[in-house]
């Protein structure tokens, strides 16, 4: 019923607006056209006038309302970076924008059609056209400049004391890998995956290098200040790693590895504090269209101290002992069924 | 058909006998006047009809997600009673929902704004402008037209079969799009939107090729290239753009139909999906990316280029001045043809892109910055000091460059990888591509209607619903799209169509809502234009007068309603460019009138 209201009201609106439309060139041809013509040309001009004030000022307003929602304070070294590059960007574009605006409405306010105006006949003029396109030029240079900069500090190689972490994005959830203690990921096959003989990961177990590696889903856990470099692989379709807070992404390919490093520079805990937000976490959001669920392929990392790190990596079993329960010293006999630990919880 | 090569051969052999034209032209029947038709006007027309019925389609899809996305709570029975389990209690479900984005995108990119912008501009205003009968092939010109129009039949069709369209997004990225078992929209959805993608293809190099070559060798007596319009200039650089990526699009399709339908594995490797595990190995996910953008970075071009020509065009009539910088206007478009090729890869920053190479892509990306700032500072000086008519043409054309403006300025960010790290892939691009190609391309699109319906169609648009559509829409665009730059800021991916799980993306339901409601507000105001355009068909303020607007190119010598071959007698030929107004004196000198004696230089 009010779905029909709406249609009727909008369908009425529509006969109104088309009645008036229509009675208006009526009275334009009656009243004779130029006159009318010149009539809605200074509404027009006036319009565009106010467009821009209003426009100018909508900004200012949008700005206010929302600019607390945003960014927040980087998490991480490189998103210190990233940010600055965006503000000193934003400086430079917002300064053209204001600038060209204002040009482009007010030479259509203040050159709207006269009786007694005469179009200036100004076809080129060497000196402006060499101006406007050198300053641009000089000023994208300095962005340039900049941006490249900075982006070979973040895509740089990572320091030798980076921790790794292997992050891998399926449909539609995330698991991650340890390296454990010998600090090296053991090679892997996906022609090995196999989730019911828990092996989600697809590690080939005739390499000693998995014989420590620990396997996690869903929450990654990482040290503050300490950097780590994340191992980047998918199992069915591209995803991204998005981590909005670090200001960092990656996209994950199959097939493909990549990899991507950054340095933690506040804790879950102190980033609650700086937020006012108790709920805060780490969200890892998938940022490539990866089907039906990806606006629910959410990841979470808790950033902690070395300490609390280590205290979790405790609690956890390497995979390959889960795998081969029997190669397990802590388990003798028959707890296997115990031992079976995470499997699918995905969150949707 | 013989019926088609007298037309074809009064079309090319017009300095043989142009006499009997227009008069011993044989009557033609409805079909071969309306359906098959090879006059470039017609074939105009049906490109721009065309064109309108999918801007609906595609319109009426993004009010429908931005339902879901301003109001993700709540339901809409209605919806359940139009199309079944896609919304099963009134909301819309997630593959409905990736459906429509899809199919949202393709439409708008390559169905409406390539087809229907410089389909219907190309076909109108080439031959007219430059002083011809008709395209070089006008057989070629219509295939063009049909092609198109079967690749948009099976298009639509994909959107009726059981399980749904293609939804893999508009960019169609393998492994998603190349797995039949990765959702229900890549299944049969996925092999259609691939069908109607290779037609579309063959109808755009039909279309290309023939607007070169009839640029190239068509123009009439005195209208040397630099005497071109620049609408002209604009759709040859697009022709060219076209010609040179579309194959490459093409390639990539292919590749991806075999990947789906006969085993290989170009884009596929190292894949265990829902438990499966695929054989294939030794293909690459990325290598479909650089085949996709090599051609999607010019189809941004592609679209906006016409728009440009056709802006500069209508502000310079409207301003009653000549252009500013002609040949700087040139310039700038000639650099944008050429670095539309050669900055395709900031699309993949964060594919795992060498970093070197990202640097280098960089540097091109805001390289493109350079011209595009000089067409603005040119736009500019050709409204200052001007005597300015606001038809609807110049307020869209003024528009046009403000959204450019916005859009452009924009890119600034997402072309700096550094920046894109955080902004890629985020409601930031959403908020740039929109205001940039999407909303200032249809502006473009919407001037040049404006602006040439009289040509089309002898009679004016309603001014009235004119002026409330340009406001309507000028002032919803910038609402739309502005705050979702804020979105993007605060790391909001896009295609996510429920953000209540989340800590992070959360806090925008207001605006959300704000923005569904201004969106249904701005279609609804498109659906009277659209109202507009077909009444005043038939019904519109008669054109009577040769030159309404005084304007000095050539199509405003034609009679009212040209016949096919456009000049009743001898083509005219030109003794000037085409932006002579405000010369000594002068409000307006056409391009056929000599250069008089004392005629100052410029």
């Amino acid at each position: 019923m009010q779905t029909f209201f709406i249609v009727a009201i909008l369908a009425l609106g529509f006969l109104i607006t088309f009645q008036i439309a229509k009675a208006s060139e009526y009275v334009a041809v009656l009243r004779g056209y130029e006159r009318s013509r010149l009539q809605s040309n200074r509404i027009n001009g006036f319009l565009l006038l106010a467009f821009l004030v209003i426009g100018l000022v909508g900004v200012f307003y949008c700005n206010e309302r929302l600019k607390g929602k945003i960014l927040g304070v980087p998490a991480s070294d490189h998103g210190v970076l990233v940010d600055r590059m965006l503000y000193v960007t934003l400086g430079i574009t917002f300064f053209v924008f204001v600038l060209t605006q204002i040009g482009l409405f007010w030479f259509s306010y203040k050159y709207q059609e006269k009786e007694n105006q005469k179009p200036f006949y100004f076809p080129h003029n060497n000196k402006l056209e060499l101006i406007w396109t050198v300053i641009p030029a000089i000023t994208l240079t300095v962005l340039v400049g900049f941006g490249i900069f900075y982006w070979f500090k973040i895509t740089g190689t990572a320091p030798k004391n980076a921790m790794r972490v292997e992050v891998t994005g399926k449909q539609f959830g995330w698991e991650f890998r340890y390296p454990g203690k010998d600090g090296v990921l053991g090679k892997k096959y996906f022609k090995n995956v196999n989730p019911a003989a828990n092996n989600p990961a697809g590690q080939i177990w005739d390499d000693p290098a998995n014989y420590d590696d620990v396997f996690v889903e869903q929450e990654m856990h990482l040290v503050v200040n300490k950097p780590v470099q994340l191992v980047i692989g998918a199992k069915d379709v591209i995803h991204d790693v998005g981590l909005a807070h670090f200001r960092m992404k990656m996209d994950a390919v199959p097939g493909t590895p990549t990899t991507m490093w950054f340095t933690p520079t506040y804790t879950t805990r102190q980033m609650r504090e700086k937020t006012g937000n108790p709920d805060f976490v780490y969200e890892i959001s998938c940022d490539q269209m990866c089907g039906k669920g990806h606006w629910s392929m959410r990841g979470l990392i808790v950033v902690e101290t070395q300490a609390e790190f280590d205290a979790w990596m405790a609690s956890k079993k390497p995979q390959y002992l889960v795998a081969n329960p029997g190669k397990d010293p802590a388990v003798k006999t028959d707890t296997l069924s115990a031992a079976a630990p995470v499997t699918g919880a995905v969150i949707r | 058909m013989s019926e088609a090569i007298n037309i074809h051969s009064g079309a090319a052999g017009h300095a043989v006998h142009h006499d009997d034209h227009g008069h011993g032209h044989p009557e033609q029947s409805f079909i071969s006047k309306y359906i098959f038709s090879m006059d470039h006007k017609t074939i105009g027309k049906q490109f721009l009809i065309t064109g309108i019925v999918w801007a609906i389609i595609g319109g009426l899809f993004s009010v429908l997600f931005r339902l879901q996305l301003g109001f993700p709570d709540q339901s809409f029975p209605i919806l359940e009673t139009f199309f079944g389990h896609w919304a099963k209690g009134g909301q819309i479900q997630p593959e409905f929902y990736y459906g429509l984005v899809t199919i949202h995108g393709t439409v708008l990119v390559f169905f409406v704004l390539t087809a229907g912008l410089s389909g219907t501009f190309a076909n109108l205003l080439i031959p007219l402008q430059i002083g011809a009968r008709d395209m070089a092939s006008p057989f070629l010109n219509m295939l063009s037209y049909w092609f198109f129009f079967i690749a948009s039949i099976i298009m639509l069709s994909s959107i009726f079969v059981h399980t749904g369209p293609a939804s893999g997004g508009w960019t169609m990225y393998p492994p998603l799009s190349a797995l039949r078992q990765a959702g229900d929209g890549q299944k049969i959805g996925t092999d259609l939107w691939l069908i109607a993608m290779a037609l579309f293809i063959v109808s755009s190099l039909l279309g290309g090729l023939n607007y070169i070559s009839t640029i190239l060798n068509m123009r009439t007596k005195g209208m040397s290239m630099t005497r071109l319009p620049l609408p002209v200039w604009a759709m040859f650089f697009t022709a060219v753009l076209g010609v040179l990526s579309f194959p490459v699009l093409l390639s990539g399709a292919i590749l991806l139909i075999f990947d789906r339908n006969l085993g290989t594995s170009f884009y596929l490797s190292d894949i265990v999906i829902n438990g499966e595990i695929l054989p294939n190995e030794g293909g690459s996910a990325i290598l479909y990316q650089h085949l996709f953008w090599f051609l999607g970075h010019p189809e941004v071009y592609i679209i906006l280029l016409p728009a440009m020509g056709m802006v500069s065009e209508i502000l310079s009539v409207n301003a009653r001045k000549p252009i500013f910088g002609y040949m700087a206007m040139l310039g700038s478009m000639f650099s944008i043809a050429v670095l539309a090729f050669l900055v395709w890869a900031h699309h993949m920053f964060v594919t795992g892109l060498n970093p070197f190479l990202g640097s280098v892509f960089v540097l091109l990306t805001l390289l493109i910055a350079v011209p595009s700032a000089i067409k603005v500072f040119n736009w500019l000086t050709t409204l200052w000091r001007g005597n300015i008519r606001f038809t609807p043409a110049a307020l869209f054309a003024i528009g046009f460059v403000s959204l450019f403006i916005s859009g452009g300025l924009t890119g600034i960010f997402l072309g700096n990888s550094t920046i894109d790290i955080h902004l890629h892939d985020t409601m930031f691009v959403v908020a740039h591509f929109h205001i940039v190609m999407g909303v200032a391309s249809f502006f473009g699109m919407f001037a040049g209607v404006y602006h040439w319906f009289p040509k089309m169609f002898g009679r004016y648009l309603n001014n009235t619903l004119g002026y409330l559509h340009f406001w309507v829409t000028m002032v919803g665009a910038y609402l739309i799209f502005w705050p979702m730059h804020y979105q993007g800021l605060a790391g909001m991916p896009r295609r996510y169509l429920d953000k209540r799980g989340w800590v992070s993306f959360n806090q925008f339901a207001d605006l959300d809502k704000m923005i569904t409601v201004v969106s249904i507000i701005v279609f609804a105001v498109q659906l009277m234009f659209v109202f507009n355009f077909f009444y005043s068909i038939f019904k519109g303020r008669k054109v009577t007068s040769q030159n309404p607007w005084g304007a000095n190119t050539l199509e405003w010598t034609t009679k009212i309603k040209p016949g096919h071959g456009n000049w009743d007698g001898e083509i005219p030929e030109v003794h000037r460019w085409p932006y002579d107004y405000a010369k000594d004196g002068r409000e307006f000198i056409p391009q056929t009138e000599p250069v008089g004696a004392n005629e100052s230089k410029h």
